[in-house]
């Protein structure tokens, strides 16, 4: 189940497939966490108060000087593969905006194509997820959620002892493995919700 | 209730059949998972979505084979998506149809993106049957006034 604390955080879901978006969903939503999805990278943009051009729109009277986004988004999660924008595109504009590049990036692809992944962690994606996402996957996101929302928060920080109290047992772990599994699309280890490994068996990054 | 017990050995073993059979895949075993009283109907819905895009797609597909000059990165795409759906809800048969279908498509090769165009298609109806024959077998146990049994 998820913690109370989770509902607090919110995700921005970007695919252009509907039945994607419907799965992460329910995913996030099984994480206890508040989700919005949207069908392009340019309607992301638009949720997060930005523009395509990357400029602030700044006649917009709901939005505040200070916090451009109409409502808080905590991390934002998008397929790769988009017509149009791509997650890759998505991702550089928000790592570009002043308002926004705090906000953590995480990138879904259905394609394990190492150069790929390569790319959008150097551009500043906290992790690249295979799909089908799984809710194990899922569990790698508290750790760049609850570096948000801490004061000290700094992103070039690599040890960090945790500001919260860690609620669920595997949280301090999760800290460490996520580091570790940065450069992995996929997750090593046994995890409690697969009982029995992928059948379709995905290629590991050389 | 020996009726709903009867129901429920017949979904179990009609579950393991289609796993057995290379229907689904254990990604199917992960939306069942994720259905729950917040979500009841996540497994039927997802899959209805699928129903629809599949037959898009296919119809996609179709239509760009039949043009004079392919564009054969148009069919590709279509197939990408496929891809991506049937992955997404553990529709495995169909899925390797479409791994297959990319490599004709990316060979040029129009004839065998027809022949994979007819088994994606007899995919997705043998498909559709078997998820409806689930479906309803889980309707009946519920009817019975039984619970549905998890898989695993």
């Amino acid at each position: 189940m998820g913690m109370a604390a989770d509902s607090e955080f919110h995700v921005l879901a970007v695919d252009d497939s509907i039945i994607d978006r419907k799965l992460i969903e329910r995913l996030l939503k099984t994480s206890s966490y508040q989700v919005t999805t949207v069908d392009s990278g340019s309607k992301a943009l638009e949720f997060l108060g930005l523009h395509e051009d990357d400029r602030i729109h700044q006649n917009t009277p709901s939005v505040s000087p200070n916090n451009h986004q109409e409502v808080e988004v905590n991390l934002v999660i998008t397929d790769y593969c988009m017509p149009g924008m791509t997650g890759y595109d998505l991702l550089k504009k928000i790592k570009e905006s002043s308002s926004l590049k705090n906000i953590p990036v995480v990138i879904m692809s259905s394609e394990n194509v190492p150069s790929r992944i390569s790319r959008c962690l150097e551009e500043g994606a906290e992790e690249f997820f295979l799909k089908p996402v799984r809710l194990s996957d899922l569990s790698k996101l508290r750790p760049h959620l609850l570096k948000t929302k801490s004061k000290d928060h700094c992103k070039e920080q690599v040890d960090e002892k945790p500001a919260f109290p860690s609620p669920k047992q595997e949280g301090k772990e999760e800290q460490q493995q996520s580091k570790n599994n940065k450069r992995k699309a996929m997750e090593e280890g046994v995890s409690p919700e697969r009982t029995r490994p992928r059948p379709n068996g995905i290629t590991s990054m050389v | 209730m020996d009726v709903v017990n009867q129901l429920q050995r017949q979904f179990l073993d009609y579950s393991a059949s289609l796993h057995r059979e290379g229907f689904l895949d254990d990604q199917f075993t992960q939306l069942q998972k994720l259905q729950d009283e917040n979500s009841p109907d996540f497994v039927v819905e997802v899959a209805s979505l699928f129903f629809e895009d599949c037959e898009k797609l296919i119809n996609n597909m179709a239509r760009a084979l039949e043009q004079q000059g392919v564009d054969f990165k148009q069919v590709d795409a279509s197939v990408h998506q496929l891809k991506g759906s049937s992955s997404s809800i553990g529709a495995m048969r169909v899925k390797n149809v479409c791994i297959a279908f990319r490599s004709f498509c990316e060979a040029q090769n129009r004839e065998g993106c027809l022949r994979c165009l007819q088994q994606v298609t007899h995919e997705y109806s043998l498909l559709k049957n078997k998820l409806q024959t689930l479906f309803r077998l889980e309707q009946q146990i519920l009817a019975a006034g039984g619970s549905v049994p998890a898989i695993e």
